[in-house]
C-alpha cells in the first residue's frame, strides 16, 4: 500500500488509502473467481482505476482443500492510476488452510487475514501440510488476523431459505464478499442485481446469496462499531471522462477481430483447437457468428491453421489461435501462407514452456519462435499487446498488416493478459480508420504474383472469380508468371522480395514512441507485452526520486520501428525486462548492436514493481 | 469489358493448361487426369468456381494441370485446407487430390475428419502403393513383404486399405476406380461429384517406376474379366468374361462367396443385387482381395447425409436473423459498463 499510512486498529472511522491490493484465495470450489470478478466490477463503479490477476490451479477439479487446487484471484485498485495487479497484497482472504499455506508468503508483513475458520478442520489442515493450526499459534504473528468461522455464519445467514448443507456453503463466497465490502465501503447492489439476473429461475439461490452478502457486511459493521478493526475509503480515482467496461485479453482479442475484419470489410474464418489458455477466443467468437464469423474447431493444431489459411485462400479474413505448442505445429502452414503469401492472422497466447510447462501460468518465451521459428527464409510481421485492452487495438494493427501486405502476422500475448481484466475507455468503432481490402477481377495482364509497387503486396484474387483462374502453391514461383519456377535467379529474387516486403513495413509502422520520460537519459527500459505495468511503474518511482530513466515500450517487435535504433542511443544504458531467458534482447544486439542488458523472470508469475525497480537502480549505481 | 469470353461449350482441353507436365514417362497419373479433364468436359464444369487443392507427393502437382482455381499445399493437409475454403465460400466445388502416403500416413488424421463432418467435396486418392516423389519409400498401402529403399529386406507392417478406412471413417459415399479405364473413370468422378457431401474415390494408380504392375493381377486385360466386379446399384453383383460368375451371401455367416450361374443350382436369383445404401455390403465389397475375389469397382457406397458446411451456415444465418444488430458500438457496450464524469 504506497504512499498510505499503516492500517491502524485502533481508529474506528474510515482511513484513507491511495491502493489497496485485495487477494481472494480459496478451494477450486469455492467461487473465488466470481468473488473477484464482482470485486471488480464494483470496484470499477466505485470510480478507482484497477487491474485484476485471476490465478486458476491447471486442474480441472482437483481435489478439495490441497494446496494445488487453490484458486486465487487479484485486484490492485486505487485512486491513483494503476499500472499492475500488485506486487504482494495488502489483503488475503483465505477460505481454506490450503488457501493461507500457498499465499502466506506473498502478504507483506502487518498485511491483513481473513481466513475462514470454519474450514480449519482436522482434515483439511493435514491436506494443506499444516502439523498445527496456523490460527491457534503464534505463526501468523507478524499479520493482523480476522478468522471467523464464516462457513457456520453463512449457513446461519441462509438456514431460512431451505437450501441443502452443500448449497448453503457455497454461499460462502458471497459473506466474505460482504465483509470485503464493508472493509472498502463498497456498494453491495450491483452485485445482488448480479445475482438476482444470474439465479432468476431459483430465487431461493439468489436469496440465500444477497442473505451471505448482507450478513458479511452486517458483521464487519459490528466489528466496526466494537472497534475491533478500522474500515478504509479509496477514493476516486482521476480517469479520463466516458464511457469504461472492465475488459479480458481474451474478450478484446474477440472482438479486436470481428472490428478488425467489418474495418477491412471481410468475413472471417476463425479455426482453433483447444489449448489454455487460446481456447476461450474460439469460444468468444462462436458466439459471434452474427459477425460473418465462422468458428471451426479443427481436428488438430495444424488443422486449424490449415482451415484459416484456407479461408483467406477463399477471400474471407483466416485466422488462428493458440499457444506456443501449438504454434509450434502450425509452423509448416504459416510457412506455406509465407510462400503463398495469403493474409493470415496467428494469435499465440504464450504459456510458461518448454513442452507443456505451466500451461495456466503465464510467461513471454515465444519471441525467438514468432520472429525466427520457421524453416528458410521466412519472415513475418510480429506485433505484441501489452494490456488486456491494449489487445484489441494490437489485432487490430495485425489485421491491417496482413491484409494491406497478403501475409501472415504473429500477434503476442500472453496468458496474465488474456485472463486478467482491466478497466477500458471503450472506443468509438468509427474512430478506428477503414482498411478495407480489394480483391483483384481484372483478367487482363493477370498472374497470381503481380504485385503492388509499393507495397511489394502480391494481388489477391479468389476463387469464384472468372477469368483469374490460377494455380498456387508451396514450390517456388517465378517472379513474372507466378509458375512454378526453379530458376537459381528467380529463388534469389522471390526470396529477396519476400524480405523486403516484410522489412518496408517499418515505413507503415507508428514511430517508436517514448512512454514514459525524455527521449534521452541514462537508462531506457525497453519491454514489450504484458510487462508493460511493472515497467511502467517503477519508471514512474525512480523517475520521482530524480533519475533519469525513461519507458519504451514496443508495438512492433518485426520489423522494428525504423526510429528504434537511434532513440535507444540516446541513452547510456539500455534494460530489457522479458519474463523468458532473454529473447527480445537477443534481437535488440543482433539487429543494433548495442550491448543491452536483461532482467530475465521464468516463475510462472508476472513482474513485480519492486524487482524493475530494483534492477533500474542497480544499473544505475 | 470481355476480355475472355468463355466458348459456348467447353472442351476437355480447355481445361488443361499450358505448364509442362512434369510426371515420369507412363506414369498412371496422366490418365487421371486426362479422365478428370473429360469430366470436367461432361459436367461443363465452370473453371471459376472449381478448385483443385492437394497436398504434397506425385499426385499433388495434378491441380497446375487443370485450368481452374488450384492450390498445391503441405503434405497431408490438403482435406484441412479444403475445409476451411469450403466453410469460407461454400459456392466452391472443391476436388481434394492426394495419395496413398499423403492421404494415409501424414494426413490420414485430416481424411478421417474430412470424411466424418461431410463437408461437400471430392477427395480423390491415387493409390500405388508407394511413396514416387521421395523415390521408393514403401507407403501405408504396400503389401507385406515390399522391398524398397527403407525396407531393403521387405516391409513386414500390415497395409491399410483406403476404402475400408474411409467407410471406417463415415464417409457417405465410396467408389474406386483404375486409371487406365478412360470411360469408367469419368463416370465414378461424376457420381462422385453429383453426391452432396465429401466423396471419397481410391483410385489405382500405376507407378511405372517405383511399383510397376502392382495391379496387374487385376488390372491385366487378361485377368481384368474374372478379377474386377463392377458394382451397380441395383444390379445384379455379376463379373467374368461370360457375366455368369456372382457374389452370393454365404448362408449364416456374414462373408460372400463366388458363384457360377448355372452350376450347383445356382440361379440368377442367388446372386446379390447392390445396394449402395447398405454400408454392410460396402464393407463386405471393399474387404475383397484379388486373386480369391475380383476387386470391386464402381459406386460401393453412396448414402446422402447432411453436409458440414451447410449445417455451419445454417446455424450461422439463423444467429443472423436472431441477433440482426451487427453494430459494433453497441457490442462493446454490452454488458456493465459505468460513465466517468
Amino acid at each position: 500500500m504506497e504512499g498510505s499510512t499503516p492500517l491502524s486498529v485502533d481508529d474506528p472511522s474510515r482511513q484513507e488509502v491511495d491502493d489497496v491490493v485485495v487477494r481472494f484465495a480459496g478451494d477450486s470450489g469455492d467461487g473465488v473467481q466470481i468473488t473477484g470478478g464482482q470485486f471488480t466490477l464494483t470496484t470499477a463503479l466505485a470510480g478507482n482505476d484497477l487491474s485484476t490477476f485471476p490465478d486458476f490451479p491447471a486442474e480441472i477439479r482437483a481435489p478439495a482443500g490441497t494446496t494445488f487446487g487453490v484458486s486465487a484471484f487479484q485486484i490492485h485498485f486505487g485512486s491513483r492510476e494503476i499500472r499492475t495487479a500488485g506486487d504482494a497484497p495488502d489483503v488475503l482472504v483465505a477460505l481454506n488452510p490450503a488457501a493461507l499455506k500457498v499465499n502466506i508468503q506473498d502478504l507483506d508483513k502487518g498485511g491483513l487475514i481473513i481466513a475462514d475458520k470454519g474450514a480449519f478442520t482436522d482434515r483439511n489442515l493435514k491436506k494443506a501440510g499444516f502439523d498445527v493450526n496456523p490460527l491457534e499459534n503464534d505463526s501468523l504473528g507478524d499479520y493482523r488476523v480476522i478468522d471467523i468461522d464464516i462457513t457456520k455464519s453463512t449457513l446461519d445467514a441462509v438456514k431460512e431459505l431451505g437450501l441443502s448443507q452443500k448449497e448453503a456453503v457455497r454461499c460462502k463466497n458471497m459473506w466474505t464478499l460482504g465483509l470485503v465490502y464493508w472493509l472498502y465501503g463498497r456498494d453491495r447492489q450491483p452485485t445482488i442485481d448480479f445475482l438476482n439476473d444470474k439465479f432468476k429461475n431459483r430465487p431461493e439461490i439468489s436469496g440465500s446469496n444477497i442473505a451471505a452478502l448482507n450478513a458479511g457486511h452486517a458483521f464487519g459493521e459490528t466489528m466496526e462499531v466494537s472497534g475491533e478493526t478500522s474500515a478504509y475509503k479509496v477514493s476516486a480515482a482521476e480517469i479520463a471522462p466516458g464511457l469504461y467496461r472492465t475488459v479480458t485479453g481474451i474478450d478484446a482479442l474477440s472482438w479486436g477481430l470481428v472490428t478488425a475484419a467489418q474495418k477491412a470489410g471481410l468475413r472471417m474464418t476463425f479455426a482453433g483447437y483447444p489449448i489454455t489458455p487460446a481456447s476461450a477466443i474460439l469460444h468468444t467468437l462462436s458466439k459471434l457468428k452474427q459477425f460473418d464469423v465462422v468458428t471451426f474447431q479443427a481436428e488438430d493444431e495444424i488443422a486449424a491453421v490449415c482451415a484459416a489459411v484456407g479461408g483467406s485462400y477463399a477471400g474471407t479474413l483466416g485466422v488462428t489461435a493458440s499457444s506456443g505448442p501449438g504454434v509450434a505445429l502450425k509452423t509448416e502452414a504459416i510457412g506455406l501462407a509465407i510462400s503463398v503469401e495469403l493474409p493470415l492472422v496467428i494469435i499465440n497466447v504464450q504459456r510458461a514452456g518448454p513442452s507443456t510447462g505451466l500451461p495456466t501460468k503465464t510467461e513471454q518465451s515465444d519471441l525467438y519462435q514468432a520472429v525466427y521459428g520457421r524453416n528458410a527464409d521466412s519472415p513475418l510481421p510480429v506485433v505484441a499487446a501489452r494490456s488486456p485492452a491494449d489487445c484489441f487495438d494490437a489485432v487490430i494493427e495485425a489485421t491491417r498488416i496482413a491484409t494491406k501486405y497478403m501475409t501472415p502476422v504473429m500477434l503476442l500475448a500472453d496468458g496474465y493478459m488474456a485472463n486478467a481484466s482491466e478497466p477500458w475507455l471503450i472506443p468509438d468503432v468509427n474512430d478506428i480508420g477503414e482498411m478495407k481490402v480489394a480483391f483483384h477481377t481484372d483478367p487482363r495482364d493477370f498472374h497470381p504474383f503481380t504485385r503492388n509497387d509499393e507495397t511489394l503486396a502480391r494481388v489477391w484474387a479468389i476463387p469464384g472469380t472468372p477469368g483469374t483462374e490460377h494455380r498456387i502453391g508451396g514450390i517456388e514461383k517465378s517472379y513474372s508468371t507466378g509458375n512454378i519456377s526453379y530458376e537459381p535467379e528467380n529463388h534469389q529474387k522471390m526470396t529477396d522480395v519476400r524480405k523486403k516486403k516484410i522489412d518496408d513495413i517499418a515505413e507503415d509502422i507508428p514511430e517508436q514512441k517514448v512512454e514514459l520520460g525524455k527521449d534521452s537519459g541514462d537508462l531506457a527500459v525497453l519491454g514489450w507485452g504484458s510487462t508493460y505495468g511493472p515497467i511502467n511503474r517503477a519508471v514512474q518511482r525512480v523517475r520521482a526520486d530524480g533519475l533519469k530513466v525513461s519507458h519504451i515500450h514496443l508495438r512492433h517487435i518485426w520489423p522494428l520501428p525504423k526510429n528504434l535504433v537511434a532513440l535507444l542511443n540516446n541513452f547510456n544504458k539500455v534494460l530489457i525486462p522479458e519474463m523468458n531467458t532473454g529473447q527480445l534482447i537477443t534481437v535488440i544486439r543482433s539487429e543494433y548492436l548495442i550491448p543491452a542488458q536483461g532482467l530475465n523472470k521464468v516463475s510462472g508469475q508476472p513482474f513485480k514493481v519492486s524487482e524493475v525497480d530494483a534492477a533500474i537502480r542497480g544499473h544505475l549505481e | 469489358m470481355n476480355v475472355q469470353t468463355p466458348p459456348e461449350k467447353l472442351k476437355a482441353k480447355d481445361y488443361a493448361t499450358d505448364q509442362e507436365v512434369r510426371w515420369c514417362p507412363g506414369c498412371g497419373d496422366y490418365a487421371i487426369v486426362r479422365a478428370m479433364q473429360n469430366t470436367m468436359e461432361q459436367l461443363q464444369a465452370p473453371p471459376e468456381k472449381t478448385v483443385f487443392i492437394s497436398g504434397i507427393g506425385c499426385a499433388a502437382r495434378f491441380p497446375y494441370y487443370m485450368a481452374t482455381y488450384g492450390f498445391h499445399t503441405i503434405h497431408g493437409r490438403a482435406a484441412s485446407i479444403a475445409t476451411g475454403t469450403k466453410l469460407a465460400n461454400p459456392e466452391l466445388d472443391i476436388w481434394v487430390i492426394s495419395g496413398d502416403g499423403d492421404a494415409l500416413s501424414i494426413g490420414g488424421n485430416h481424411l478421417m475428419h474430412v470424411l466424418r463432418r461431410n463437408v461437400d467435396l471430392q477427395y480423390i486418392l491415387f493409390n500405388n502403393e508407394i511413396y514416387g516423389l521421395t523415390k521408393g519409400q514403401y507407403s501405408p498401402t504396400s503389401k507385406v513383404g515390399t522391398r524398397s529403399p527403407s525396407t531393403p529386406l521387405g516391409s513386414v507392417d500390415n497395409p491399410l486399405s483406403a476404402t475400408e478406412y474411409a467407410l471406417g471413417c463415415g464417409a457417405r459415399f465410396v467408389a474406386r476406380g483404375i486409371d487406365t479405364q478412360q470411360k469408367h473413370l469419368p463416370d465414378v468422378f461424376k457420381r462422385a461429384h453429383a453426391h452432396r457431401g465429401a466423396s471419397f474415390v481410391e483410385v489405382f494408380q500405376n507407378c511405372i517406376v517405383y511399383n510397376n504392375g502392382v495391379y496387374d493381377h487385376f488390372t491385366d486385360k487378361s485377368v481384368a474379366a474374372d478379377q474386377q466386379i463392377v458394382c451397380e446399384n441395383g444390379q445384379p453383383l455379376t463379373f467374368g468374361a461370360g457375366g455368369d460368375k456372382g457374389l452370393r451371401l454365404v448362408s449364416g455367416k456374414m462373408e460372400l462367396e463366388i458363384v457360377t450361374v448355372g452350376e450347383n443350382g445356382v440361379t440368377e436369383e442367388d446372386v446379390l443385387v447392390h445396394d449402395e445404401t447398405n454400408k454392410m455390403m460396402a464393407h463386405l465389397l471393399a474387404a475383397m482381395r484379388s486373386p480369391a475375389f475380383p476387386t470391386a469397382i464402381g459406386v460401393l457406397y453412396c448414402d446422402p447425409a447432411p453436409t458440414y458446411e451447410a449445417a455451419v451456415h445454417e446455424q450461422l444465418a439463423s444467429e443472423k436473423e436472431k441477433k440482426p444488430n451487427t453494430d459494433l458500438n453497441t457490442l462493446l457496450r454490452q454488458g456493465s459498463t459505468w460513465t466517468v464524469d
